[in-house]
């Protein structure tokens, strides 16, 4: 035991100066050369700059709304409900949900509801919903907006993420982008 | 074909296809060969070993190699200690998050030593930049020391008879430096051209589109995230890990993350086959632990894409599956296939929240854990496997009455014992816990200072369910997994700390066990192969092998998941 406690310290200092200093410099250095400097994709629109990767609270009936967060938007503070499938509460959590969507998408049938739009998201900043789940709410925006549904149609469409490579994943909207291409629309 | 399941097998077969090359590869630094990386890595090495005072030339006895891996686990104990409970007035701190309590200080460090990364802390909140670094040190060092002591593992299997096998601390530095340094360089690169953040300017404020002020925390997350996925480590940056977008920003970076958690368990596989020269039994292993993964994989993608009955019976639509705890960029098919590559090799990162998946997939999360050798974590997830090779060699030998023999070295009393006490250590503190955190829930028993308020209130759900969140805790922390049903209220002393003591004897028993096993048997007289001797290279062996695991994994915690996760599937699915 005794033989290996100085290498052992003498190494891990090593260790400590390689892994926790060097190779961060590295990576440091080569997120100088990614999007803004490794700060990630932003959108800039009318003056200020999002992330373009966090999800926001849209809770006017004239915007697209992101899916449920269970941390109430919080970027700075991540996470899911952690209710599990049969639990009683979280059930009666949905239900009040799909309740209030049909309150304020009063044209909309119950079976038409995707079950994305009325779960929480694992992190609490999922950007995306379905291309249902934005089809679903276009009744409510062309009342709140003065858009013929068929505009905001044609606007969800243009603003359909594929698959990679039209093969692999899921087909999906942003939906701060979609609300940026909304207020934009002549 | 659906493009979510072409997705999942795509990472599948990628991951397979980049594993055998880089087995090849591990094989020769095993090997001490020469790589295209010796200009860069063999000065800095030879730099390291001279300032340590190392030979790394001088060759150990696997008891030698067990004193060097626990003396230095012990002084990174240490000094993790050190640094996670004085956080706030160290430098790297511009969000000015607290230092740790004790016990939270001697969860978090076991966590990372023992290559857990169970996180009863929220990274966002519970550590600063410099804890951060620290805890990425250890992603890389706890890594590195599975891989080493797997390589003196193969060692004592290549030599006839040998009592010196390699230098565990050269192992230990050319795991870190050949093999994930290279690999976590490239992945980081590609996460942060992707978007994931790596930058020391503290908590960035944005004004929402509706003008809400928010708050978004950054830092140097593409450093960490690349080799928390290679090195079976899973501790996220962000508090709900790859299910962020910051850390796992698109379908891509998805792929890619989830091929790293497979890659280096699975090349470790095939390096054995070329150390060993023996590539069939690389396939016998390799079938064995890929037949329980599909097995595992397949039910559960199966029941995530089927979405929630409870959710049907309110008349609404499931068209992607089931999605509470799930990101819609990747799906219920890739959240499944990552829920099971994440359990059944030590990782532990998630994608998904697996407390919201539906009951049989959390069960099948379970079992890759249970198992925890369908892969398994890099370096120690052979090693798990190496017991249960031993214990099919074993009830062979008895079934056709001959003396047990693996690769010419014949299997005795001593290092049966030494396999069975490794087995059932696995369920003894998985079930052990268990049975103490349920007893006290049952009597809602008021825990003082050991948590705030009465037992029950660390649950986050109520029924069969709960008991699940209670065995999954310990089942991840006994496979140093480091997944969790994140429901539960962990972060108080009781979780901290028989979590704690759960991973640290989980971690290192598991690791003297097989590495005594290899080390006896090498030191035997090698018998040579005749037409008696049993040929582990087989489906058939393989067969045995996979047999033994069902029936002592099966045998071990039936019973706790019929409990669980079996019973709330049956309410659910009437």
């Amino acid at each position: 035991m005794k033989t290996n406690i100085l290498p052992g310290i003498k190494l891990t200092l090593l260790l400590i100066i390689f892994f926790m200093g060097v190779y961060t410099f590295i990576i440091l250095g080569i997120a100088q050369l990614g999007p803004n400097h490794g700060k990630g994709f932003m959108v800039e629109a009318d003056g200020k700059t999002y992330y373009e990767n966090i999800a926001q609270d849209f809770s006017d009936d004239k915007y697209f709304w992101s899916r449920p967060s269970a941390v109430n938007y919080n970027a700075a503070g991540s996470g899911g409900s952690n209710k599990g499938p049969s639990n009683p509460d979280y059930l009666a959590t949905v239900q009040v949900r799909i309740d209030s969507f049909l309150v304020h998408n009063p044209d909309i049938r119950k079976e038409d509801i995707p079950s994305d739009l009325v779960t929480a998201s694992g992190s609490g900043q999922d950007p995306n919903i379905s291309i249902q789940g934005a089809l679903v709410q276009v009744s409510r925006i062309a009342k709140a907006s003065n858009i013929s549904p068929d505009n905001l149609k044609a606007l969800v469409n243009q603003n359909i993420e594929k698959p990679l490579l039209g093969l692999f994943g899921t087909e999906k909207i942003n939906v701060l982008k979609l609300n940026i291409a909304l207020s934009h629309f002549k | 074909m659906n493009t979510e399941i072409l997705g999942v097998i795509l990472i599948y077969i990628a991951a397979v296809v980049l594993a055998i090359p880089l087995g090849k590869y591990i094989a020769k630094v095993f090997a001490g060969e020469k790589s295209w990386l010796d200009p860069i890595l063999s000065p800095l090495e030879k730099f390291f070993f001279r300032f340590s005072g190392i030979d790394a030339s001088k060759e150990m006895s696997w008891k030698q190699s067990l004193a060097a891996l626990l003396t230095i686990n012990v002084i990174w104990f240490l000094i993790s200690m050190a640094v996670l409970m004085n956080m706030s007035w160290l430098p790297l701190n511009p969000d000015g998050n607290p230092s740790m309590s004790a016990d939270l200080a001697f969860n978090t460090t076991v966590s990372f030593v023992s290559n857990t990364n169970l996180q009863h802390y929220s990274g966002e909140s519970g550590v600063s930049y410099f804890g951060q670094l620290l805890l990425m040190l250890f992603q890389f060092i706890s890594a590195g020391t599975g891989i080493a002591i797997c390589g003196v593992v193969f060692i004592a299997m290549k030599e006839r008879t040998a009592d010196m096998l390699g230098n565990f601390y050269n192992l230990l530095v050319k795991s870190c430096t050949r093999i994930l340094l290279p690999l976590s360089i490239v992945l980081a690169t590609i996460l942060i051209f992707r978007g994931t953040p790596m930058t020391f300017n503290g908590k960035d404020t944005m004004i929402s589109m509706q003008g809400d002020t928010m708050q978004v925390s950054t830092g140097p997350a593409a450093a960490m995230v690349a080799i928390k996925q290679l090195g079976t480590n899973g501790g996220g940056y962000f508090g709900a890990n790859s299910a962020v977008p910051l850390e796992n920003p698109d379908y891509l970076t998805n792929i890619l993350e989830n091929i790293s958690i497979i890659l280096i368990p699975i090349a470790l596989v095939f390096a054995l086959g070329f150390f060993l020269n023996r590539k069939k039994l690389s396939w016998m292993v390799f079938g064995v632990m890929t037949a329980g993964f599909i097995l595992l994989v397949i039910p559960t993608i199966h029941y995530e894409m089927g979405g929630n009955p409870a959710i049907e019976k309110m008349g609404i639509t499931q068209p992607l599956g089931s999605m509470e705890g799930k990101e819609v960029r990747f799906g219920p098919a890739a959240s499944a296939l990552w829920e099971i590559t994440t359990t059944v090799t030590s990782n532990g990162s998630v994608n998904s929240m697996h407390d919201s998946s539906m009951p049989l997939s959390g069960m099948n999360a379970m079992l890759g854990m249970m198992v925890n050798a369908f892969y398994g974590g890099v370096g120690v997830g052979f090693l798990n496997f190496y017991i249960f090779i031993i214990i099919a060699v074993f009830i062979s030998g008895l079934m056709v009455g001959r003396t047990p023999e693996f690769l010419g070295k014949k299997i005795e009393a001593r290092e049966m014992k030494i396999a069975m006490i490794v087995f059932l250590l696995h369920p003894l503190l998985v079930l052990t816990g268990t049975a103490i955190a349920s007893h006290l829930t049952a009597h809602d028993t008021p825990m003082g200072w050991w948590f705030s308020g009465n037992a029950s209130g660390w649950l986050n759900n109520p029924g069969y369910h709960g008991f699940s969140e209670m065995l999954y805790e310990y089942t991840s922390s006994s496979a140093n997994n480091g997944s969790g049903f994140e429901g539960l209220g962990d972060a108080n002393p009781f979780w901290n700390i028989t979590c704690g003591i759960v991973m640290l004897l989980a971690r290192f028993l598991p690791i003297i066990g097989p590495v005594a096993i290899a080390g006896l048997l090498a030191a035997k007289k090698y018998i040579p192969e005749s037409a008696g001797t049993l040929k582990a290279d087989t489906a058939t062996f393989g067969l045995m092998v996979f047999a033994v695991i069902a029936v002592l994994v099966g045998l071990s915690f039936f019973p706790a998941l019929a409990l669980g996760p079996i019973a709330e599937h049956f309410t659910l699915f009437k």
